[in-house]
């Protein structure tokens, strides 16, 4: 061996030290830095300036000396990129955007014996695949919920027991068509939602998970996204005009989020929602810390305050979701409603949580992958 | 005190007249190239990396794969769907804006002219945003629009011109016409000022002039006032072509499904990560609005300038 590619593996020695070095998660929580950086989606870090009963950031300012930065990001895609520019410490990013987080390796491992409270979580999502890899874990689970079927309640007297209502050309109980009346999401992570109402209808095809698609599953749910297309009064983007479509459009049916339905709801409109017999997909989000956190202590500090039963209960009743410490359901909200029950905690098992499809999966023959399901879509919405 | 210690420093500058021109135009021209050039040319790069929609990654190996997808039948879909509306957009602001422009220059007293210009801009100085969304309660069924076709006994014509095909949709906020109003809504002032302005630049003596000489009113306004004010109409319809060309929020919120070029190019860059797609997809408008500056100047458009 000549000395320069001596020189050279010596250099790729100690750099691949200096990386797993890196890489291992702190064993002790040190000296607080004074701030922290936090990407999250709206009304997830509340600080009682949108509502002053609705604060669980104020007091952990206190405890821990740690002045809270917050960054609201209105879609995955954004987290995903505001991440990717950094000087960001923490970031609650959904299912379908925590793995492609880890592997792009802008987020670290998470040593949960750091996070007392850890043990409290919900044990169904302590080992999730949407942030454990490996058998490690990349953050810690805050919040979820699930897409429930929204209906007007003038137009549905008692609840539809299918998602077939937004999928099937048919006569809804007040004897007039549902062409034109319903609605679908537009994030190509839709087609899972196709795929879940197939499941159950045509078992022959062997869906097993809505997110892992063989070539031929694959046909028959965008089939059914192409006949779905010919009903849709129009693709939902925006949670605003979602709501004007159900008040003014005359909308009476789609899947949605509980938000929507609980602000209708508030408005005393003839809205109510339901989980159908297929079950439902859901988000499960995950506070993630990033790679190169500046304020690593006080990001650690915020994730054992993040699984209190004020924090959790407080989110849960503002965002409409549900807390990620079953404990959480007793503790009592700042509005005092019973939130579990009102945005489906009992409903956890139907649901089938979003995450990125990928083209290695379970099934030997592959998946179709995210970028596939996004060109699918497209076409189909722009009718082909 | 310091300005006799600047004293040398400006005699020099003061002597070498190239080391101050130098000075004062680097910052704009460091700003030009690397923001700007800089940036449109490392975009322009990456429209030539290959995208594995396997591993969903992106490698710099060098494709053309990315400009002959362009061609896919659903990706020239989305290409002609915006192009098509930002003609018909322009055409229809320029064909609203000049009869505007022209009262507002002609026949309008000083003070009127005042409120017109108010008029005309305010709309712009109120967020685009919220304007938008204005526009999605305006058109929906329940809206004032809708109010007023039913008042006005015009509903089973509306109904009849919303089954038409491509205008046409379920109802007014999901129709390409709704989408068409709400941006002929918004491009409007675009087209109104400079056209305004060329307007004031036609010495109405020469209106005059054309009439004495036994021209017909309309042979005058072919034959004097336009190609005098056709300058005004193509810079009107730079903006109001591009604006449309390159939004992505109003066919969001408004119209049928099927994406804009705007939209393609948000989901490829955000959530897919196909960059050099979404690369190749920037460069369509770049492409389109040369052509149609090319167009322009053949016709003339920049003769009088």
């Amino acid at each position: 061996m000549t000395s320069p590619s001596i020189k050279k593996l010596l250099i790729a020695l100690s750099a691949a030290a200096v990386c797993t070095a890196h890489a291992a998660p702190p064993t002790a929580i040190g000296k607080s830095e004074g701030k922290l950086d936090v990407i999250a989606w709206p009304g997830y870090l509340e600080n009682g300036s949108s509502d002053k009963k609705y604060d669980w950031v104020t007091n952990f300012e206190k405890d821990s000396g740690c002045k809270v930065n917050v960054k609201t990001a209105a879609t995955s895609d954004e987290m995903v990129s505001l991440m990717n520019k950094g000087g960001y410490d923490l970031v609650t990013a959904s299912g379908d955007a925590s793995l492609r987080l880890v592997a792009g390796k802008k987020v670290q491992e998470i040593n949960t014996a750091l996070v007392p409270s850890w043990k409290n979580v919900d044990s169904r999502l302590q080992n999730a695949p949407w942030h454990t890899v490996g058998g490690k874990h990349f953050g810690v689970p805050y919040q979820w919920g699930p897409n429930v079927l929204m209906y007007n309640t003038s137009t549905f007297k008692t609840a539809p027991t299918t998602w077939g209502v937004v999928f099937e050309p048919q006569n809804l109980p007040d004897g007039k068509p549902n062409k034109g009346r319903i609605q679908a999401y537009d994030g190509p992570i839709y087609i899972a939602d196709a795929a879940l109402y197939l499941m159950k209808k045509d078992p022959s095809l062997g869906i097993k998970d809505p997110y892992e698609l063989n070539e031929k599953q694959y046909a028959a749910v965008l089939k059914l996204l192409r006949q779905q297309k010919t009903l849709a009064h129009r693709y939902w983007h925006d949670v605003t005009v979602q709501m004007t479509d159900f008040k003014k459009e005359g909308v009476v049916a789609s899947g949605t989020w509980p938000y929507q339905v609980n602000t209708l709801k508030g408005e005393k409109q003839p809205i109510a929602s339901t989980i159908p017999t297929e079950g439902a997909t859901g988000w499960a989000d995950t506070t993630m810390m990033a790679t190169k956190a500046a304020h690593p202590n006080c990001a650690y500090k915020w994730l054992e305050h993040s699984l209190s039963a004020g924090t959790q209960s407080g989110v849960a009743e503002w965002f409409g979701s549900n807390p990620a410490v079953p404990e959480a359901c007793k503790a009592k909200a700042p509005g005092g409603s019973d939130f579990c029950s009102d945005n489906g905690f009992a409903k956890f098992t139907e649901i089938k949580f979003w995450r990125t499809p990928e083209a290695k999966c379970s099934l030997k023959e592959g998946c179709v992958p995210y970028s596939r399901w996004t060109s699918d879509y497209i076409a189909i919405m722009g009718g082909r | 005190m310091s300005t006799l210690a600047l004293r040398p420093l400006a005699n020099t500058l003061y002597r070498n007249n190239n080391l101050f021109l130098f000075l004062l135009l680097t910052p704009p021209l460091l700003w030009f190239g690397v923001a700007y050039l800089g940036s449109l040319f490392a975009l322009l790069w990456q429209s030539f990396y290959t995208f594995d929609s396997f591993s969903m990654s992106v490698s710099p190996e060098f494709t053309l794969e990315n400009y002959r997808s362009l061609f896919d039948a659903t990706n020239l879909d989305i290409i002609l769907r915006t192009l098509g509306m930002a003609i018909s957009v322009t055409l229809a602001c320029a064909a609203i804006a000049f009869p505007i422009a022209y009262y507002m220059t002609r026949y309008a007293t000083p003070r009127e002219r005042g409120c017109f210009y108010v008029g005309v801009m305010l709309p712009m100085w109120a967020s685009y945003i919220v304007k938008a969304y204005a526009w999605t309660v305006i058109l929906s069924q329940q809206g004032i629009l809708y109010w007023f076709i039913n008042h006005l006994g015009l509903t089973n014509g509306l109904n009849q011109v919303l089954q038409l095909p491509i205008i046409g949709g379920n109802t007014l906020a999901t129709s390409n016409l709704g989408r068409f109003i709400v941006f002929t809504y918004l491009w409007l002032p675009f087209m109104i000022l400079p056209i305004q302005a060329a307007l004031e630049r036609v010495p109405s003596n020469l209106l005059q002039a054309s009439s004495d000489l036994g021209a017909r009113p309309g042979q005058t306004f072919r034959k004097i006032l336009f190609p005098l004010v056709f300058p005004g109409v193509i810079a009107g319809s730079i903006f109001t072509f591009s604006l449309t060309l390159g939004d992505y929020i109003i066919p969001q919120l408004i119209g049928p499904s099927g994406l804009y070029i705007g939209n393609m190019v948000y989901t490829m860059q955000g959530s897919v990560g196909n960059m050099p797609l979404a690369a190749a997809f920037t460069v369509v408008p770049i492409v389109l609005i040369a052509i149609y500056l090319k167009m322009a100047k053949r016709a003339g458009a920049f003769d009088a300038l």
